[in-house]
Parts: C-alpha cells; structure tokens; sequence
C-alpha cells in the first residue's frame, strides 16, 4: 500500500544517510530502483519503510493500513536493530519524539534529526532544542579545487556551496534577537534574515534581502575579510566556528546569477539632477547604484579601459573570476547608469569642469600609488610593484600571453615582499605561472601576518614558502642589470607601536642573501596625486589623503564628496562601499532636502515595482 | 572607440602617422603630452607621445615607428578604421615661457615630438634652433615643419645621403661653442642620442631637458613600471614627466628597463604572424 500523502512520512532526504550508533549507511536495495529501506515500529509491529532518495517519500510496505497522521513508535537502524529515536529532543508542536540520523556532506557526518509526526528537520522543535541542534553541525567548508591541479590553472580555487550545504550551513544559525553580526557589517545587511530565508529554500528573497544594503554580494561573498567583520561577532563563533556568512552570501549571489533571476527594478521617479562618481570601483559602482535607482542619473569617470578599479586589476581571476564584476557592471548599467571610460579626471576632464556640469560630484578614485621600500636596487629589471604585476596579469590578462599582447613576466625563483592580500595575491598568480620557487617575505611574525587567513591556508597549500622575520636590504643585479637575488636581514619583534603590532627591529650582523629572478613589493598603496594637480583647493591630511567630514564623507569643497581608500587609506572593498553609502545618502539628503535614507525609500520603489511584476508572471503562467 | 581620420606613412612606411578622433584630448592636449592607447580587445597598453593636436576639429596627430607587435598591427590599420581605447592627455606638459635661445635636438621618431615642443616654444616668442638626425634621408620626417616652425635648421644623416653627414652633436656642439646665448637645449629622440647630447650640454653647463619613453601600463601613476632614477630620486615618468633634467637622468638604467621585454615582442610578434 502506498500512502504519499501522509504528513510524517515527508521529508527531506539525503544520498547517504548513517545510523548515529553504528555508522552504516542504511540498507540501498539496488534490486528494482534506488530505495533506502529503514524498519519502523508501527502500532507495536515492525513494518518496511523504503525511502527515495529523490522522491523524498517513504513508500509504506505494510500488512497494516497507515491512517493519515498516525505516529510511527519508533525508527530502527535495520543493521544495528536500535532505536534512532532520541529521549530529549522533543517537537514543540506535537509534542511527539525526534529521530536521529546522520547524514554526510562532503564527507562530513552532520547529525539530522526528524520530528516523527511532522517530519521536517527543525519546524515543531522548542527554540532550545533547535539550538541544541544546531550547536552539533560543524562548519561546512566550500569544496575546493585540488592542491595538485589549481596551481596549473587560473579557475576559483573554492567551487561554493551546494544548495544542500547551504541549507546545512544556514541552519547552523542561531537566530539570535539582537544579532551582533548586522554591527559587524559595515553596510548593515540584515543577516539572520537572509540567513533564515536560506534554510527555508528560499534563495531568490535571500539574495534580495542582501541586495536591500549591498549591490555586490557576488564580489563581498569572496572578497570581504568576514572573519574580521560579520563572522567575528557571531555569537557562534565563542564555543564553536562561527556561520560561514561570506559563503553564504556568494553562495545566493552566485544562485541568483546562474538562474539569471537578477531583476532590474524599474525607476519611477526621475530626478533631473547630475551626478559625476570619479572611479568604478567599489566606492563609486555603490554610490552610482544607490543614486540611479532613486532617479539621478549618474555618470562614471574611469581612467582605465575597463570598469571595477581594484575589483579587475588588483584581484586575480582565481580568486574573482572577472565574468562577475561584469555581470554586476552589466546591471549598473541596465540600471541607467553612464560609465565613461578612458577619461582620467584631473586631466581629461577637471574636478572643476565635473563641478560646473553636475549637481554634486563623488570621488572615490582609490589609493593607487604603488609604494617602494627606496632600497639599492630597486631599479633593477624583474623587480615589479604588486600593482604593476597584478595590472599585467589581471586587467592585460599576461596570463593569456601570446593570445592577449601584454607580456607575461617571467621569473623562476620569485620573492614578494609583504604579508597582505596583495602579497598573497601576487604570490599565488606567480606559481601559476610556473614558477619553482615562490617565497614570501615578510618582516613581522606569522600572527602579524595582515592577508586573510583564509588567503594564507590557499598560499601554503599551493606550495608558496614563507620566510618570516626578514627584511630586504638590498638588490644584486646580474651585468644585465637583471635582479639575480636579494640581501636580507633578520628581525626581531619589539615593543607595539601606534597600531599595535609588535614593531620590527632588525639584527645587527643577520645578513643574508637569497636567490631570485622576479621580486614583486608588495607593502602598500598611498594617495595617487594626479586628481588633485589642478585641485589644490581640496583639503588633505598629512598622508595625503582626502580629509572628509565623517557624517556627510562631504569635502572641504561644496558638494564634492569622496569615500574609500582615497580617504581612509588601504582598506577593503566593503569598508569603501560603505563609505559610498553614506556619501549617497548625504548627496540624496542634500540635493532633494529630505532627510529620508536612501535605503528606505529605494525599498520601498522595490516593493512598489516589484509587486506588479509578481501579478504579470501569474497571470502568464495561468 | 576612436577614429583615424587621417593615416600617412613616412620614411618609405617604416614610420606612420596617425590623426585620430579624440575631440577631448585634443582640447586638452599640450606639448609633450602623451596618450595611452590599446588597439582592440588583445592590445597591450602603449604610450605615444602627442606630435600635434588641432582643437578645433578634435584630433590629434602620434606618429610611430613599426618597431614591435602593436606597431606593426597599427601600420595595418587603414583609414576610418577605429582604435579601441585612447586615454590622455597624460604626463606634465613641457615648460613652456620665453626664455630667449633655445636649441630643440630630435633624432628618428623622436622628430616628431619634437616638432610639437618646438611650436609652442616659437609661438612663446623664443629664438628656435632646430637640429634633427637620422640614420639616413628617407628617414628624415617632418623637415618642412621644422622649417617653418624654427629659425634655423640643421639636418644630419649618419651616412651623409642628406644634410649633415654625422651626428646631432656635432652641429649643437658648433653651435654651443659659438653661441653663449643659448638658454635650453631639449633633446627628444633614441636614448643614445639623448645620453650624448646630456653629456655635451653638460660640458657647456647648459640646462637640458630630455622626454623618456620607459615601458608604462596605466599612465596614471598606479603601476610604477615606469620608474626612472632622476638625480637620486625615483620619479614615476607617467606623472612627474615625461620630460625631465637630462643631466639627472640614469640612461644606462633606462635602456637596460626598455628591454625587459625583448625576447617577448618576438615571440608575440611571431605568433600574430603565424
């Protein structure tokens, strides 16, 4: 007798599913189809419960018939004979027993319990058994390219979370009442939200949630330093890991992308005000995104030929594949948005000229400046600034060499100096070029080390040696003035300076020379002077940097208004666009004089829009 | 995308002239200015400098030797045909005010350049005397330009077939020694002729000022491949030239720097003509 509608025999299921105590996998009967047969106890007489992986339904093989809503007594493992039935964790609902089972993720046993009337995992379960739980999922990790093979190509290293592991992962989360992880975000995505809409299946108004505060969840899912952010004040993250949010959230971007669900909403409200954002990258495209959808129409200056700044020069394609950025340009532009290209302010056109054409111009060119140590040598040949290795390899696609013209640059025994992201980044791109050797020098401890742990675990894997405590002093050049290896010194740590790291100090006598044929400084960015050359009226800080008032991120000039690393220095893609984002608000504030936030208002034309657009599909599909 | 509005070949097609659509620019441009350009999706980024620019119909004038890849897929390009990126005007413009003699020295490609400087130069009201050398005659360009631009003119060919026979230093070393008027000399042309021309003025203890071509990408500072020692400082030539003191300037090092990527022009080169 088949009974497919009754309630508690529906629920998910998984490929491989294990019995908590001994650890096999239930019986598959490859006999006729695919079933996984599991004995139940119903009405104190044993009866054949066979399970689809892919129907999520049991199929009931039964002497007696089973009444809708009747309750199996028990479930039992068919090669251990116990009970899968777990004494404390009881639903909420019907107050009926939980089952245990143990089901695998990529190789990873997560327990998965099962309420015996209801059958979905977690509904009908008191909050405090959920969480008890939860509590027992391990973090899921990304699947990854292997070791062996990614080094011998430029495709991402993590491939992303299965929906499956989505699902796991998501509901690993708390849903704390006053979530600490929203403060770590610095542009406030509403996180348990989009977390809970996950679990449930429910990508598509996930990803819009993300996409009410943060326009490039794509890029920040991979990209954002999250461990420092969102993920370290997740509540989770005191006795356990913290919830993989970034992974999350390029998990739903990703989705949303694939499945080509990305909706441009209509703009009803058509402002006639100008506005001139100076930089695509983060910055700017947020700015750009936030004021266009409220009915500016908004024009992008970019100095290079293609738009993103640091998102498609400065990030490899392993690590952001560039089909993304564009995707996320695309939707700017669909969105109205004008991007020039080719024009450097400051020389093509002039922040004055910008000032007299548009209503409030927004600069947020970056800190492009390379910065070199000013050590002998430095001249030689093979001895690149990170910027202008990454340049070659990423925006030129020196990668493609001979098929794209920009040479590749070749080494064998590379050297990068730095710890950051761009020293990890730069490393990374070197061993796929082919390079032997690549080392990493760097002058602080491995726990000073500023890149990304997660950045850091890829460069060890990959084979790229790390050799701390050491400092370059100097240069050695072959006759061809070619840079045939480096003298070092070793260092000690001292007392913390300003910032709180452990100052160097180097060891008097610790000299030593390395080998090497390509070095790549990579130990930092300062302010690139070229837009103020014709624009000393602008007010900037000792370091050269645009000093801003913090509120409005409005200059010393009226309605020039400037954001991310132009005005805080080095720092991350979704610290400067949060800094667009209070720059559009501002902007908006100012020019329309109501003291509304963009968010609110651009979220409700959202809803406005997107509520005609729901009753079209439905009448297309009746 | 940008237009050729106009495409000449010079010195029996080894050197091309370019007036491309770039109404922008060319209202900006000033002499000694260069612009980035990448000729299509696979280009690389290559800086020339501006030759002439004309406002009033928007364009501006590079002229370009066929050295390399690029160089030989822009000889192919035709009239009307389009470039896919030019970026500029870049670089600092060359200091221009009247200051009384000046001897403007131009070797091959370097003419052209050099020509530009010269005009804004004579239209400063200043005293121009124009030197410029070639290999041989059919590589002299621009010399009626010239000679309408400067007062007096001298040309040299290596082998004699025009003008001079010799180098350019021999007539400026002539002219150093019976002018004591001579207030600047700017030389723009190979890296040899500008190192022999520094170390000649410099006897004479005459301000020069040369324009360097290091290998570049971006053109606004960010890459810092273009790096050249300028006394015992390293200046960015995209953004602090790309004219500078001749007498500081690290030659040696220059050239070594330009020919980081030979073995690599070959290859691509061999493989567009495969």
């Amino acid at each position: 007798m088949v009974h497919q509608d009754v309630k508690y025999l529906k629920f998910k299921t998984y490929l491989n599913t294990y019995c908590p105590h001994c650890k096999n996998t239930f019986n598959w009967e490859r006999k006729e189809e695919k079933y996984l047969v599991f004995k139940a106890k119903y009405k104190g007489e044993l009866i054949d419960l066979k399970l689809s992986p892919y129907l999520d339904v049991f199929e009931v093989v039964s002497s007696k018939p089973i009444a809708e809503g009747d309750i199996l007594d028990d479930l039992i493992c068919p090669r251990c004979k116990k009970s899968l039935i777990v004494d404390n964790i009881k639903c909420a609902e019907c107050g009926s027993a939980a089952a245990e089972m143990i089901i695998t993720a990529f190789s990873k046993l997560i327990p998965f319990f099962i309420c015996m009337k209801c059958g979905c995992p977690w509904h009908g379960l008191t909050k405090a058994d959920e969480n008890k739980i939860k509590l027992k999922i391990p973090r899921q990790e990304m699947p990854e390219q292997d070791q062996k093979l990614r080094v011998t190509n430029y495709q991402e290293v993590p491939y992303g979370y299965t929906s499956e592991l989505a699902e796991l992962e998501a509901g690993r989360c708390l849903q704390c009442k006053e979530p600490k992880c929203v403060d770590g975000c610095p542009v406030n995505i509403n996180i348990p939200e989009f977390i809970r809409l996950t679990s449930e299946g429910k990508y598509d108004e996930a990803v819009k949630k993300i996409k009410e505060r943060n326009i490039l969840p794509a890029i920040c899912g991979r990209v954002c330093p999250q461990e420092s952010q969102c993920e370290a004040k997740c509540i989770l993250g005191l006795r356990d890991r913290p919830v993989a949010i970034g992974n999350l959230e390029r998990f739903l971007a990703d989705y949303e992308r694939r499945m080509e669900l990305v909706k441009i909403p209509e703009i009803k409200k058509r402002i006639n005000k100008r506005i001139a954002v100076v930089g695509s990258g983060p910055a700017g495209l947020t700015v750009a995104a936030d004021l266009q959808q409220l009915g500016y129409s908004v024009t992008i200056f970019e100095a290079l030929h293609e738009p993103g700044g640091v998102l498609v020069y400065g990030i490899p394609e392993f690590r952001l594949p560039k089909a993304i950025v564009h995707a996320e340009i695309d939707y700017l532009k669909q969105l109205g948005v004008k991007i020039e290209l080719n024009c450097v302010v400051g020389k093509t056109v002039t922040v004055q000229e910008l000032r007299e054409n548009f209503d409030a111009v927004f600069i947020g060119v970056g800190a492009g400046l390379p910065v070199f140590m000013n050590i002998e040598g430095e001249n030689l040949g093979n001895i690149f600034s990170a910027n202008e290795y990454l340049t070659r390899m990423n925006l030129m696609k020196a990668y493609r060499f001979p098929e794209y013209d920009t040479p590749k640059p070749r080494g064998n025994k590379v050297v990068v100096i730095g710890g950051g992201n761009v020293a990890m980044d730069s490393a990374r791109t070197a061993i796929r070029t082919g390079a032997s050797e690549v080392t990493i020098v760097y002058r602080r401890s491995r726990a000073e080390l500023p890149a990304r742990i997660e950045e850091v675990r890829h460069a060890e894997e990959e084979g790229i040696k790390f050799m701390l405590l050491t400092n370059p002093v100097k240069y050695i050049g072959n006759d061809q003035m070619m840079v045939k290896g480096m003298e070092c010194i070793r260092m000690k740590l001292g007392e913390p300076d300003s910032s709180g790291r452990r100052r160097p100090i180097p060891i008097e006598g610790s000299n030593f020379v390395i080998d090497c044929d390509l070095v790549v400084v990579a130990i930092g960015t300062t302010s690139n002077p070229l837009i103020f050359q014709n624009f000393p009226e602008l007010k900037r800080n000792k370091w050269g940097y645009i000093e801003v008032n913090p509120e409005t991120n409005e200059t010393s000039v009226e309605n020039v208004y400037a954001g991310g690393d132009i005005v805080t220095g080095s720092a991350t893609v979704i610290q400067a666009m949060g800094a667009g984002r209070i720059a559009a608000n501002a902007i908006h504030k100012k020019l329309s004089g109501e003291d509304k936030s963009i968010q609110n208002e651009i979220n409700n034309e959202v809803e406005k829009v997107s509520e005609p657009i729901t009753v079209n599909n439905d009448t297309n599909k009746s | 995308m940008f237009q050729i509005v106009r495409k000449q070949e010079m010195a029996k097609g080894s050197i091309i002239r370019f007036d491309i659509h770039a109404p922008k620019i060319a209202q900006k441009a000033k002499a000694g200015q260069f612009v980035i350009l990448r000729v299509n999706e696979f280009g690389e980024r290559i800086p020339m400098t501006i030759a002439d620019k004309d406002a009033f119909s928007g364009t501006i004038t590079i002229i370009f030797q066929v050295v390399g890849k690029t160089t030989a897929l822009m000889r192919s390009l035709k009239e009307g045909e389009l470039i896919r990126d030019v970026v500029g005007p870049l670089g600092k413009p060359a200091e221009v005010s009247k200051i009384g003699t000046v001897i403007m020295v131009g070797g091959g490609t370097g003419i052209a350049i050099l020509h530009h400087v010269a005009k804004a130069f004579k239209e400063a009201d200043n005293f121009v005397i124009g030197i410029i050398g070639a290999r041989e005659k059919d590589l002299i360009i621009l010399e009626r330009e010239m000679q309408s631009i400067c007062d007096e003119l001298v040309v040299t060919t290596d082998d004699g077939s025009w003008g001079v026979r010799g180098f350019v230093t021999q007539p400026l070393e002539k002219y150093l020694e019976e002018r004591y008027d001579i207030k600047l000399v700017y030389a723009i042309g190979p890296i040899v002729m500008m190192k022999n021309v520094c170390k000649l003025t410099k006897k004479y203890n005459i301000p020069t000022m040369v324009s360097l071509n290091p290998i570049m990408i971006d053109g606004t500072g960010m890459c810092g491949g273009c790096r050249v020692t300028i006394g015992n400082e390293i200046k960015f030539c995209c953004v602090d030239g790309p004219d500078f003191n001749g007498h500081e300037v690290d030659f040696d090092e220059l050239e070594k720097r330009n020919s980081l990527y030979l073995k690599e022009e070959k290859d691509s080169l061999l493989y567009s003509i495969r």
